[in-house]
């Protein structure tokens, strides 16, 4: 079913939302009404215009697909799903996300994936295509982030006070120099076999998405940051 | 009895939204107060006020203050005050529309004053520091007054209420602007008084301020020492003495100011190169007590531009779009593009580093 959004109030919609049983949703004209696909688990949503704050929150299974920019929360604590974003993505996307994927094809504000978290078979992915704001994979649990740095030249495309606090998971970075003024609770190497073969499904789906070559993109340079085991955290959340 | 503000703290959350003409065309209120309806949700009907640049032409030269009045004692008080220090170029009231969710107005008048020669010469003090000097002693000392606008070519209009309500209320759609800043304010724990709702203003200086600061006592211990007066108790009060300081007084720039308020992280400052690590170091060692910190997204408005500035940390969210000569900037990127579907540039600025507009010739850059 297809609705228009424009200036509707975001519970009205999200009602007419709720009352349709259709698995494909579509939303035209949206401009910043929150929570869509909040807590869903089974729908299909194309939003075209600005999707508000909280997009897919608790999401539970759905797909997600937004044709402009998002605003701030996109994912938060979600637990399955995909979510695929054409366009830029704004601050504190992914957080606490313990499951689901989010793709981006630009970049991402400040406070992205902070405290993924991975639990049995839940695995949460984000991939950047463009560059993340300051505060990247803050208190990273688990999971799997990726910033390919499209439009970051070359240098480091996440600005200061990646992965502080890291202490699981793992923060892949394209960049044609190791990247350097991290904190210490982050080591960083380069990227390794098992690495690529972790990452390279998710690049292919991301690929797929917004029509790209993945070979291309994993000849780059990638390093990864993994959480340093020196620096205190693991005992905070492990049981060795 | 209820507590008004100045009588209690009030930390604040809101949504803010802006329009800045380069090339000086001028646009009403309409568009704006269609911006900050999207982001309804961000405020809870306790505040909204706008500010707006060039709307007084044929008094272009004048102070036009804008006035709430409690009672008509306040108001033959304040008047009187007023006759001792200016020349009352003209006064009206302020013209509004009834409004279903506008209510419990005060008296709002506006009057275009020059001070009186006289007594200017008399008090030796430069003819800017000399209205700063009545405008604070008024709201000071002056019950049931309260001066919130007080530039020239510049008017604040704001209330309790929800922000696109008080647009309507003033019928915004009658003043022509090159620049308007808005605000809807989200206090959790006011008594809502219309003086309490954003802009703040001082002169032509005015903020709308999305945040809360959390280092409002040590400036406000600092900036008091300078003649300023916190009768509001609000941050955002705090932040615009803070600006009227710097700039009209120090004399930094906007850019140095953005350096001073959100400054960089020491850790950061050591990453720069030797010139610039110098100049960081200086401004926050010369001006420590006038760092804010918390969360904060500004927009400060002043006679030929506008800046915005996002807390180092950027803990609030802001987006500015670029269309020609005209740049729109809002907390949420939705309130922007339905002014202007297309931009030719979107971003969202970093935390600590302002967006500076002025108009494309004789603007008043620093």
């Amino acid at each position: 079913m297809e609705f228009t959004a424009n200036t509707t109030y975001y519970q009205e919609l999200q009602n007419q939302i709720r009352n349709c049983d259709d698995k494909e949703i579509i939303i035209k004209e949206l401009y910043g009404q929150r929570y869509i696909g909040c807590a869903t688990s089974d729908k299909n949503f194309k939003l075209y215009g600005t999707a508000g704050n909280g997009l897919g929150q608790y999401n539970n299974g759905s797909t997600i697909e937004v044709f402009g920019n998002c605003q701030e929360a996109v994912g938060d604590t979600m637990n399955s799903g995909d979510i695929i974003i054409h366009g830029n993505c704004g601050d504190a996307c992914g957080y606490g996300m313990r499951g689901g994927r989010i793709f981006i094809e630009g970049d991402v504000g400040y406070r992205a994936g902070i405290h993924m978290k991975a639990y049995m078979d839940k695995f949460p992915v984000l991939i950047v295509g463009g560059k993340a704001g300051s505060f990247l994979g803050e208190y990273l649990a688990g999971g799997l982030i990726a910033i390919l740095g499209n439009g970051a030249q070359g240098k480091m495309p996440c600005s200061y006070f990646c992965g502080t606090g890291m202490h699981g998971g793992k923060i892949i970075l394209r960049c044609d120099e190791k990247p350097d003024g991290l904190p210490e609770q982050v080591l960083v190497s380069e990227m390794t076999e098992q690495d690529r073969e972790e990452l390279t499904p998710h690049i292919e789906d991301y690929c797929k998405y917004f029509g790209l070559n993945a070979k291309e993109i994993l000849s780059n340079r990638f390093y990864v940051l993994t959480p340093n085991p020196n620096s205190g955290y693991n005992q905070l959340y492990t049981f060795e | 009895m209820l507590l008004k503000e100045g009588q209690v703290r009030i930390p604040a959350g809101c949504a803010i939204s802006g329009i800045f003409h380069k090339d000086g065309k001028k646009e009403n209120g309409e568009r704006i107060i269609k911006s900050i309806s999207t982001m309804h949700d961000r405020s809870n009907g306790l505040g909204g006020g706008f500010a707006a640049y060039g709307i007084y032409p044929d008094f272009k030269n004048d102070y036009a203050f804008h006035i709430f009045y409690d009672s008509n004692r306040a108001k033959d008080e304040c008047e009187t005050y007023l006759k001792e220090n200016f020349d009352i170029i003209a006064m009206a009231k302020i013209p509004t529309r009834r409004h279903p969710r506008i209510t419990d107005e005060p008296m709002i008048f506006r009057y275009f004053v020059q001070p009186l020669q006289t007594v200017l010469a008399f008090s030796q003090l430069d003819e800017k520091e000399f209205v700063v000097r009545k405008v604070i002693h008024a709201n000071h000392n002056i019950k049931g007054a309260y001066i919130f606008s007080s530039g020239k070519n510049v008017g604040v209009f704001k209330a309790s209420g929800f922000p696109e309500d008080v647009g309507e209320y003033y019928m915004l759609e009658n003043y022509e602007a090159y620049s308007w800043t808005c605000h809807g304010r989200y206090p959790t724990n006011t008594p809502g008084w219309w003086g309490g709702a954003h802009p703040f203003a001082l002169l032509d200086t005015t903020v709308v301020h999305n945040g809360e600061i959390s280092s409002y006592d040590a400036n406000r211990r600092f900036i008091e020492m300078f003649g300023y007066s916190c009768d509001l108790l609000t941050d955002t009060e705090a932040i615009t003495y803070i600006v009227d300081y710097l700039n009209r007084r120090i004399g930094l720039n906007y850019s140095e100011i953005a350096n001073v308020i959100a400054a960089p992280f020491w850790s950061t400052i050591e990453k720069k190169p030797e010139e610039e690590k110098k100049r960081l170091t200086y401004l926050r060692n010369a001006f420590a007590s006038l760092l804010v910190t918390g969360p904060f997204s500004i927009l400060v408005g002043f006679e030929g531009g506008m800046m915005a500035l996002n807390d180092r940390l950027k803990l609030r969210s802001m987006v500015v779009g670029e269309k020609d000569e005209t740049v729109y900037i809002a907390s949420e990127e939705c309130a922007i593009r339905i002014m202007q579907p297309e931009f030719d540039k979107i971003y969202a600025p970093r935390g600590g580093e302002p967006v500076i507009l002025t108009l494309n010739k004789g603007g008043n850059a620093q």
